[in-house]
């Protein structure tokens, strides 16, 4: 991670809209709901003077002082419970997650407190856990972990994932509003690519939780992806575009409820569906999506519907182990050469 | 508690009780724990009573008593209702330690909140908890507060400031944690007690939320109810402490001890730790001696106890008995006083049993309902499979 925290330290108020890198589009979400809502505060570990790992809480102590800027003691257990306690007073809690991977310290009260107040007693608890998650940046076993499989089979948490700075703002937003807790993966990977620096708008935006969106249309062979692997599918794409193969792109943004409607849509045009995601193989969103189909698309799939993946190991450390274990654009060449030819 | 005020010296360091490991004199090895509510001794073979030193008023006092009996006949009604299979799932008694729940809980005022374990339905009814939710509740009807959802007290009133448990334990400090830190946001001035018990103290959710409770100085009070048994683990296989009181010191808060069963202590101790926390005192512990009679539910066999154990509790130690012959002996009550408070009692427990009873269970479908607000994600019906 050593290059992760480069230049773009601004402590000051971020602009409203303007260009913004991914990171820069959460901090500004979050910023602005704390403007617009006195309920919502931040709770993590070294969230304040600091302003977090990753710098996303940078300023905000500043701004809205320690009341609304809480540095925890290294209890995830703590941050989240406490999350929870001050949610059913009414506020708004934004719980950071140092990084994903401790969200496991945190997974007790986040499965079994969180997820099932409002199911248990009507009291639901309108939290954000939100933290940088995600492999590809040589941070080994630790501090690479995409957690969704972990809480996919957990009723009550939404999940959302941005892939891009426009949707990372606008479903901050919209998580922070939201009746419900949601966990909110950012991959750390994308947080300053300047591939995704864009142009966001200056007004107050959301963007809804529970819907997909099209990263590029094609009519041949939907890839249905999330996170930093829309860019290797993205990428894959315009390789298999040389070759006349014309290719969709699904963008879940969120994970959990998924959007059936959105992955039904796209594989009933394209007849042909890859489901890409960088967690490991076995358990992982991809099959649900493959089973979805299964059930759903099945009279209009032209060609088996095939999960590329993460294999089933650790995330290890080494450059050439980790490009092995991830997913890469070859890798979703090739099936989609194979797919084709169906 | 201040730092001097009701810390009882003798602990400083050496004494054979709390001094093992420690150095005499060695003012960080103090250990801030108050001794004035410890149990009563019988060594003159006196029956034990309860604290004559109180500031309950006498109508008090009999509210205390009608506390008491409650929580006692609303469990047995539930053993009845159990052995007759009208409760589905367990039943969970606070036998022979309803003091610690009934008296803490009594010490409060009406905005402050508690946060209770299963063996604290006393804390729940002097909440203002009726028992037909509890009966509800224990019989999975559709009247009850979580709708047939969860089971016994897992169910929270945010007006009556109880909010009810789950089950895996210690997750409750730092919820209430939170809850407190909410209320300094909100500007509410009240204190939040978290009831926890020899085993629960185990977690490592108990140590986070009692941490940072502390730090954040918050108005915490964990009532830790030492009954000796989790499930069927002595406390000497959960802990090498010798009293729980003595991991406060871990947390840089003070402590107290106090006679579980004798409910004026237990009402004494925590006005005062309640008064020292509303004071901006920060986090206090106390440790409740008291005994667990039944065993960790009704199908407990207690195999694990040894033999004469819980009748030696039974007829030496029961909080009720106690507090009956403190009752009588100081005049507070008279013995036909106290059976009219107890039909009293058994009334209210026949209506409100009679009706949860005419409660209906809930219809199937109502379980998809609630995962998330309805109005956003729609309820999670059993999909239909190859239809249209």
């Amino acid at each position: 991670m050593s290059t992760a925290v480069k230049k773009e330290h601004k402590s000051a108020r971020p602009e409203r809209g303007g260009q913004a890198t991914l990171v820069e589009a959460i901090r500004q979400g979050i910023w602005e709901e704390m403007e617009r809502d006195p309920d919502v505060f931040v709770i993590g570990e070294d969230v304040g003077a600091y302003g977090g790992a990753f710098k996303v809480t940078d300023g905000l102590i500043d701004e809205f002082g320690n009341e609304r800027v809480v540095d925890t003691p290294i209890s995830e257990g703590a941050i989240v419970g406490a999350a929870c306690g001050a949610a059913l007073m009414g506020m708004r809690p934004i719980a950071e997650f140092q990084f994903i991977d401790f969200i496991s310290a945190g997974f007790d009260l986040l499965t079994n407190y969180a997820a099932k107040c409002r199911y248990r007693w009507g009291a639901g608890l309108p939290v954000v856990f939100r933290g940088p998650c995600g492999s590809g940046v040589r941070s080994g076993p630790f501090h690479s972990l995409n957690a969704e499989s972990f809480f996919l089979n957990t009723a009550g948490l939404k999940i959302v994932e941005p892939s891009t700075a426009y949707d990372a703002k606008g479903l901050i937003k919209a998580a922070i509003r939201d009746p419900d807790p949601v966990l909110f993966f950012e991959h750390k990977k994308l947080y300053r690519l300047p591939r995704l620096r864009e142009e966001l708008p200056s007004d107050d935006y959301i963007v809804e939780i529970g819907k997909s969106r099209v990263a590029r249309a094609g009519r041949d062979l939907s890839i249905i992806t999330f996170g930093a692997m829309v860019l290797t599918a993205l990428d894959a794409a315009e390789e298999l575009e040389k070759e006349g193969l014309d290719v969709e792109v699904i963008d879940l943004r969120t994970l959990a409820p998924l959007d059936r409607p959105g992955i039904l849509a796209s594989v009933k045009k394209t007849s042909k569906a890859i489901v890409l995601h960088e967690a490991s193989r076995t358990g992982g969103i991809g099959g649900e999506i493959a089973a979805i189909l299964a059930e759903e698309a099945f009279e209009w799939l032209d060609a088996p519907v095939v999960r590329v993946a993460s294999i089933d190991t650790p995330v290890p450390y080494s450059p050439p182990l980790e490009d092995y274990y991830l997913p890469q654009i070859k890798d979703v060449v090739d099936v989609a050469r194979k797919l084709a030819a169906y | 508690m201040d730092q001097t005020e009701n810390t009882n010296q003798k602990n400083n360091g050496g004494g054979e009780k709390h001094g093992r490991g420690r150095r005499p004199g060695d003012e960080r090895f103090q250990m801030r724990i108050s001794t004035k509510y410890e149990p009563l001794k019988s060594a003159d073979g006196k029956p034990l009573s309860c604290s004559t030193e109180t500031t309950l008023k006498p109508d008090q006092q009999l509210e205390l008593y009608r506390y008491l009996k409650l929580t006692r006949l609303v469990e047995e009604r539930l053993v009845n209702l159990y052995r007759q299979t009208k409760v589905v799932g367990g039943v969970f008694r606070s036998l022979g330690q309803e003091a610690t729940a009934v008296g803490s809980a009594y010490a409060l005022q009406p905005q402050d909140f508690i946060t209770p374990l299963i063996r604290d339905l006393g804390a729940v009814l002097v909440k203002g908890i009726r028992p037909r939710d509890i009966f509800a509740q224990y019989m999975a009807k559709a009247g009850g507060p979580s709708g047939g959802k969860d089971l016994n007290i897992h169910f929270g009133d945010m007006e009556k400031g109880f909010i009810g448990p789950i089950s895996h334990l210690g997750d409750m400090i730092p919820v209430m944690t939170g809850i407190l830190l909410g209320a300094r946001f909100k500007k509410k001035d009240f204190v939040g007690v978290a009831y926890i018990g020899d085993g629960g103290m185990s977690t490592g959710a108990f140590h986070e939320g009692l941490n940072f409770a502390a730090v954040q100085r918050l108005p915490l009070i964990v009532i830790a109810e030492h009954n000796h048994y989790a499930y069927s683990t002595p406390t000497s296989l959960q802990t090498a402490v010798h009293d729980l009181a003595e991991k406060a010191a871990g947390y840089g808060i003070p402590a107290h001890i106090v006679d579980g069963n004798d409910v004026v202590a237990c009402y004494e101790v925590t006005k005062h730790a309640a008064d020292y926390a509303r004071r901006g005192g920060g986090a206090v512990l106390i440790e409740a001696k008291t005994y667990r009679r039944k065993g960790h539910a009704e199908h407990d066999d207690q195999r694990y106890v040894a033999a004469g154990e819980v009748e030696w509790w039974e007829t030496h130690n029961d909080p009720i008995d106690r507090y009956e012959r403190y009752l009588l002996e100081c005049n507070l009550a008279t013995k036909e006083q106290l059976e009219e408070i107890v039909a009293g009692v058994l009334r209210e427990i026949d209506e409100d049993c009679a009706w949860a009873e005419s409660s209906p269970l809930p219809e199937g479908q109502q379980a998809a309902y609630g995962v998330f607000d309805n109005d956003v994600v729609p309820p999670a019906f059993r999909p239909g499979v190859l239809e249209a």
